[in-house]
């Protein structure tokens, strides 16, 4: 089978066959893949080149390599240690993920393996708070926390990431439970099973890698959180993202310092989406597409 | 072959009537016991997403500046009014209006056409997708720096770096080496949008595209249809759906989108869009009442907007249905 394509539409049916099975659609995907992925990859270069030689004009591919953009991000140099910030941002990465599935878990079972009436209302009043601004809602949550001294507070953090991923969650849930065939469970409750056993051994197992794909995208989006933090997180409490912008600022520009805090921080996000690809596009489509 | 874009909450609806467990209780009971697990999670967001948008609601309605704690008063919409008659806040609802579409409708159109390529099998397909899918797995501020020092540098940036291999090797002595963020502001900030975003519509339409029935296409080609009638009749009907929901994730994150316009341009050279111009407004001229009314109109307007979208959300999934 081949798929349509645009641009063959003129060429005579031969022809057009000959060039379907002919290399250059393989040769086109592969080149558009290496000039998207240039720019991460210029970053990784840049990022073990040594300062002088990430700052000339024409680039210098064939520099010789060195970590010492690492080494001075993570303050040999003395400057600040950018480990406060990353443990920071697994701490509110890791607890409001937690935070989201207890919340999340069990709406999306009263949602579809035993849905409430008019379910559909509250799936969509779940969406609906994601589409409205979280910036108009901003300044009231920071007075709240200048007047209750959560400013600059980690678990303040925790909170409002829970509440942002909590409605991706649910329609993430929702969609992966609902992929469960209705008869295994009935099955299990006619044949006696209590609740916390149809949940155990039939849900549990069955739902599982939807259950971890939600739990890592609901991570990286904490992880990726810049205008929360930004606002009400300063020294104590400041996210990898918000230390990321405060760096440049902070020491000037440096091109291998700045790509090897760039590549850090993503590492975690890199790594989890990669592994989740199978299930990362459900995930994103709040599990519109299968 | 079943329609991947199903929804599982549309079937739902339409299937057998369940029973209650094996012991009956009273109805209204039982109804709440199957309400329960819901509530708290709704409880949750209600108090945290919504409470807020009530008090901006109060804020708006007094004047009140951060640096004049003691003259807080309500002034009825007077605030509004101010906003209304703000140039910078209308020039942000401009420009957010710009950056969400041409970001959206470049990377969908982009992601067609990665998508287009990857529907063939070729050697090293695996590789190309995950190569693909780098951008968008990078955190949105360090992509935004990795564009801005990286790439845009006016003396050290790989673009201009680019252009004086590209002026060496056809003998130009001296090549262009412009400044990409104060010549060209917005589109700066939208080619490290759509770079991030491409991906994502790729995989959107991807699945789309493998989901098209295989037998409809034979169909179509033993009827006669060349690539382009293909396409056109069969392909493109069927990705609908699938741009339809493209469009409408891209477009919830980027109107809501901050890290680049924060991180590239810091707004500056006409590029702040809502998000960015309601922030500086608390941020940095602590006109509290301004910035909630403010706050108060883009919920509105975006109110407006969503509800249109959950019917397109909505009509997806029952679409979805009636297909599978």
């Amino acid at each position: 089978m081949t798929a349509a394509d645009a641009d063959a539409a003129a060429l005579p049916p031969e022809a057009r066959r000959a060039r379907c099975r002919g290399l250059l659609p393989g040769l086109l995907a592969w080149l558009a893949g290496l000039v998207l992925f240039l720019p991460v990859a210029w970053m990784v270069l840049t990022s073990l080149h040594s300062e002088s030689d990430a700052a000339t004009n024409p680039p210098s591919v064939a520099a010789s390599l060195t970590l010492d953009g690492y080494r001075t991000f993570f303050g040999a140099g003395g400057g600040t240690s950018p480990w406060p910030a990353l443990i920071n941002s697994a701490t509110a990465g890791v607890t409001s993920t937690v935070l989201v599935l207890t919340l999340a878990l069990p709406a999306a079972y009263a949602l579809s393996i035993r849905p409430v009436r008019k379910w559909t209302d509250a799936l969509f009043f779940f969406l609906s708070t994601k589409m409205l601004p979280v910036v108009a809602g901003l300044l009231p949550v920071y007075l709240f926390a200048r007047d209750t001294s959560l400013l600059d507070n980690i678990w303040l953090l925790v909170v409002l990431h829970t509440s942002m991923n909590l409605p991706v969650a649910v329609w993430m849930l929702q969609s992966f439970l609902s992929d469960i065939p209705v008869s295994l469970v009935e099955a299990a409750r006619l044949d006696g099973a209590r609740l916390p056993a149809v949940l155990g051994r039939v849900v549990a197992p069955l739902a599982g890698p939807g259950i971890a794909a939600t739990a890592l995208i609901c991570f990286i989006f904490s992880w990726n959180e810049l205008l929360f933090a930004r606002a009400l997180t300063a020294v104590t409490a400041q996210t990898a993202p918000v230390f990321l912008t405060g760096f440049i600022t902070s020491q000037g520009l440096f091109l291998a310092q700045v790509c090897a805090a760039s590549v850090v921080i993503s590492l975690p996000v890199l790594a989890g989406g990669f592994a989740a690809q199978d299930k990362l596009v459900q995930g994103l489509s709040l599990g519109a597409v299968k | 072959m079943t329609d991947p874009l199903t929804a599982a909450p549309a079937a739902r609806a339409g299937a057998v009537p369940r029973t209650a467990g094996p012991r009956p209780k009273p109805p209204a009971l039982r109804a709440w016991a199957t309400r329960a697990p819901l509530l708290p999670a709704l409880v949750f967001l209600i108090a945290v997403t919504q409470l807020p948008f009530a008090a901006t609601l109060v804020i708006s309605l007094f004047d009140w500046n951060a640096l004049r704690p003691g003259e807080r008063r309500f002034t009825g919409l007077s605030n509004y009014t101010a906003v209304v008659h703000d140039a910078g806040l209308r020039d942000a609802v401009v420009t957010t209006m710009v950056l969400t579409a041409s970001v959206v409708v470049t990377s969908l159109v982009l992601g067609l056409l990665l998508a287009l390529l990857l529907d063939r099998s070729f050697r090293g397909r695996g590789l190309v997708r995950t190569l693909l899918i780098a951008p968008f797995l990078l955190v949105p501020v360090a992509a935004a720096l990795l564009w801005k020092h990286v790439l845009y540098n006016p003396e050290y940036g790989l673009l201009n770096g680019a252009l004086t291999w590209a002026g060496r090797l056809f003998g130009v002595d001296s090549p262009p080496q412009p400044d990409w963020i104060s010549s060209m502001p917005l589109p700066a900030v939208e080619a490290a949008l759509v770079w991030q975003w491409t991906p994502f519509m790729m995989l959107i339409l991807l699945a789309g595209l493998q989901s098209r029935s295989p037998e409809t296409v034979q169909a179509a080609r033993l009827d006669g249809a060349g690539d382009w009638q293909v396409f056109r009749y069969v392909t493109l009907p069927h990705l609908r759906r699938y741009l339809e929901l493209g469009t409408l994730l891209g477009a919830i994150h980027i109107v809501q989108n901050f890290d680049a316009v924060f991180t590239v341009t810091s707004g500056s050279l006409g590029t702040a869009n809502l998000p960015y111009a309601i922030y500086r407004t608390f941020y940095q001229a602590h006109e509290y009442g301004q910035a909630s009314a403010a706050g108060v109109l883009v919920v509105t307007g975006s109110a407006v907007i969503a509800t249109f979208a959950l019917r397109v959300v909505s009509s997806l999934f029952r679409g979805g249905v009636s297909r599978g």
